[in-house]
């Protein structure tokens, strides 16, 4: 009797199942991509490319990888910034040592390399989790970032301690011009974002949620633990190690290790909080809240104050602004700017009904 | 209690006759520390049949359902699964070799849609790894379709379709309860265990579940072992009931035996439950 309507629901489901299931959603994500990819590196100007959008898209895919592990996988962790420089660095000596190597061979090695990192460095999450683990991915963010920090090779034994990226080459083509630049990161962006979407909304993602809410009905149903969670940790190290390499070879161009300090982990980690814990999109809300806030609170104050106040004010008020959204959101919207969009758009939708 | 079965009517013959024993516990002692929670239990459990476990609190039952399911090691005892010995079964053995099951307190993914927490059931079905879900390649995307449509059989039948999409943590705990069943029968298993799948609920939310347990015996053929405190439910569905006491077996038989038993009696049956 349960076989019964089998089959008849079958382009029901499927059609269930596509990523984006409305057609408005499906024609706005096109406007979208058509702007980004035919409009923008046409009309925005170099300032945008590549002080805002290149920064934005880079620290997406970072916050992508964060909230895969924490969001999804529940795994708090404080190494965002440390894998990060890992797949900077790994990037940089992929092309220093290797002629041949075409630029998106460099950034997938770089993102497998932070990948195996986080592997070993996801291993206390077996035995420890919460706070304590959040502490002990600290020291993979210390860690790394003094390896780097003490071994010249991994900076070509540059005296200064900083590295100057490569050019971008793809088969005898180089990609300088912010527009071109931003190209590059935008076409990985999109694919790893759209690798993500389906891993989160399939059984990838079933299986890092059932170990987030309930590890041992996850693990009587034959899911194993060690590899979810280990699983869980590549993916986001990948991730963050793209984003990582990407964000130095775009918009830092000269790098030292200290640029990947803790400060930058936390801030990834705010990303996620304001994003939305455990939504994909909600990585590029949060991304664009944290990097643009400061742009914008510069503006208003400028416009407040003229230059009466130094720079030193501002920034410790921005630092307090900061701090209160963040409460405000932990306390009135967990879920983040990914749930307030979904909110405000089913609102439009009942609009003028108010239930 | 009065519970609508079908082919548990007198005279309806079953489609699956009850078998061999395909699980049997021999001499299982388990301790946690000082406490002696099981001592030297042994017992079978036939294929097909819907084995009840009773006993007052802290009887040792649920860490006798833990115990099959590889959660407790137990220190003495072995446990063999259509005949084949288990010195020490885990999670991932049980679970391959096809015991499902659900938990005294409900053990659902709690930030999860019921429809998601189903299709997280179907997890021995799924073996696509998490490139070829991230690259949607073929295998991928028929595991998916295939789990979905399983799963929205199960939604069917536990008459639960309204809910599918809501997280269930908003769900009343009746309705849980159900989905836990749900996501437990995902697994396709063999033998279910359900650990007081009744407990805290209404007279009616029992019949319902007392038909479901029924019906997927019928319908499929599962094995149930299952722990619950009404009496009742006990008598009315159930081939056969262990009796514990203590971490002691003190009967084991059919419903009627059991009722009849004197130890039982003494030790169970005259508390008011
Ligand atoms: N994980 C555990 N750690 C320590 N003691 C336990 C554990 N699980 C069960 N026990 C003890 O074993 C005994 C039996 O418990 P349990 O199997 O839950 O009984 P029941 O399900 O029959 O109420 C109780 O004394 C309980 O305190
Ligand atoms: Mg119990």
């Amino acid at each position: 009797m349960y076989y019964r309507q089998a089959g008849t629901y079958r382009t029901g489901y499927a059609q269930d199942m596509r990523l984006m299931p409305l057609k408005e959603d499906r024609i706005l994500l096109g406007l979208v991509l058509v702007i980004a990819f035919a409009v923008l590196p046409f009309t925005a100007s170099d300032y945008w490319l590549s002080a805002i959008l290149i920064p934005w898209l880079c620290m997406s895919l970072v916050a992508m990888g964060q909230n895969i592990l924490m969001g999804y996988a529940g795994q708090l962790s404080l190494g965002a910034a440390g894998f990060m420089a890992a797949g900077a660095f790994a990037c940089y000596n992929l092309i220093l040592r290797v002629e041949w190597m075409p630029f998106p061979v460099a950034i997938l090695l770089s993102g497998l390399i932070a990948a195996a990192i986080g592997i070993v460095f996801g291993l206390p999450s077996l035995r420890v989790r919460g706070l304590y683990l959040a502490v002990a991915t600290l020291a993979s963010q210390f860690f790394i970032v003094w390896v780097i920090d003490k071994f010249g090779w991994f900076k070509n034994y540059d005296t200064s301690g900083i590295i100057t990226a490569q050019d971008i080459v793809i088969f005898g083509k180089a990609f300088t011009s912010p527009a071109e630049m931003y190209l590059v990161v935008l076409t990985i962006t999109v694919l790893l974002t759209w690798a993500a979407m389906n891993m989160a909304r399939g059984s990838a993602g079933r299986n890092w949620q059932a170990v987030r809410d309930m590890d041992v009905a996850a693990e009587v149903m034959g899911l194993s633990l060690l590899r979810t969670k280990l699983q869980a940790f590549a993916i986001s190290s990948f991730y963050c190690g793209v984003g990582g390499a990407l964000f130095a070879f775009t918009y830092l161009k000269s790098v030292e290790p200290a640029a990947f300090d803790i400060n930058l982990s936390f801030r990834v980690l705010f990303m996620v909080l304001i994003g939305g814990l455990g939504t994909i999109i909600g990585s590029f809300y949060g991304a664009g809240f944290i990097l643009l806030l400061p742009v914008f609170l510069n503006i208003f104050f400028h416009a407040l104050f003229g230059k009466a106040v130094d720079a030193s004010i501002t920034s410790a008020l921005e630092q307090v602004i900061f701090g209160v959204l963040i409460i405000l959101f932990m306390i009135y919207e967990p879920l983040g700017l990914a749930k307030l969009w979904q909110n405000l758009q089913e609102r439009m939708r009942r609009w003028p009904f108010k239930f | 209690m009065n519970v609508v079965t079908q082919s548990h009517i007198p005279g309806v013959e079953r489609a699956y006759p009850i078998g061999e024993p395909i699980l049997e516990l021999d001499s299982i002692s388990l301790r946690f520390g000082g406490v002696q929670a099981l001592t030297n239990i042994s017992f079978d459990i036939r294929e097909h049949e819907v084995r009840a476990i009773i006993g007052p609190n802290g009887a040792g039952k649920s860490s006798m359902l833990n115990v099959i399911g590889g959660l407790y090691t137990p220190q003495d005892g072995t446990i063999r699964f259509r005949g084949e010995k288990f010195a020490n079964m885990t999670p991932g053995k049980a679970a391959r070799l096809g015991i499902a099951r659900t938990f005294q307190n409900i053990a659902l993914f709690k930030r999860m849609t019921v429809l998601e927490n189903i299709m997280a059931g179907r997890r021995l079905f799924t073996h696509a790894n998490f490139l070829e879900v991230a690259l949607q390649l073929p295998r991928a995307r028929r595991e998916e379709l295939e789990s979905r449509e399983k799963a929205e059989e199960i939604i069917e039948f536990l008459e639960i379709q309204q809910i599918r999409k809501t997280q269930v943590s908003r769900l009343p705990y009746g309705l849980q309860k159900r989905v836990e069943l749900g996501r437990a029968l995902a697994a396709e298993p063999q033998i279910l265990l359900l650990d007081e799948p009744m407990a805290g609920m209404n007279v009616e939310e029992k019949q319902d579940m007392c038909r479901f347990i029924l019906d997927v015996n019928d319908h499929y053929g599962t094995t149930m072992v299952l722990i619950e405190h009404d009496m009742g439910v006990v008598m009315d569905i159930s081939d056969r009931v262990v009796v514990l006491d203590y971490g002691k077996k003190i009967g084991d038989g059919s419903p009627a035996e059991v009722r009849s038993n004197q130890d039982v009696i003494d030790a169970y049956l005259g508390v008011a439950h």
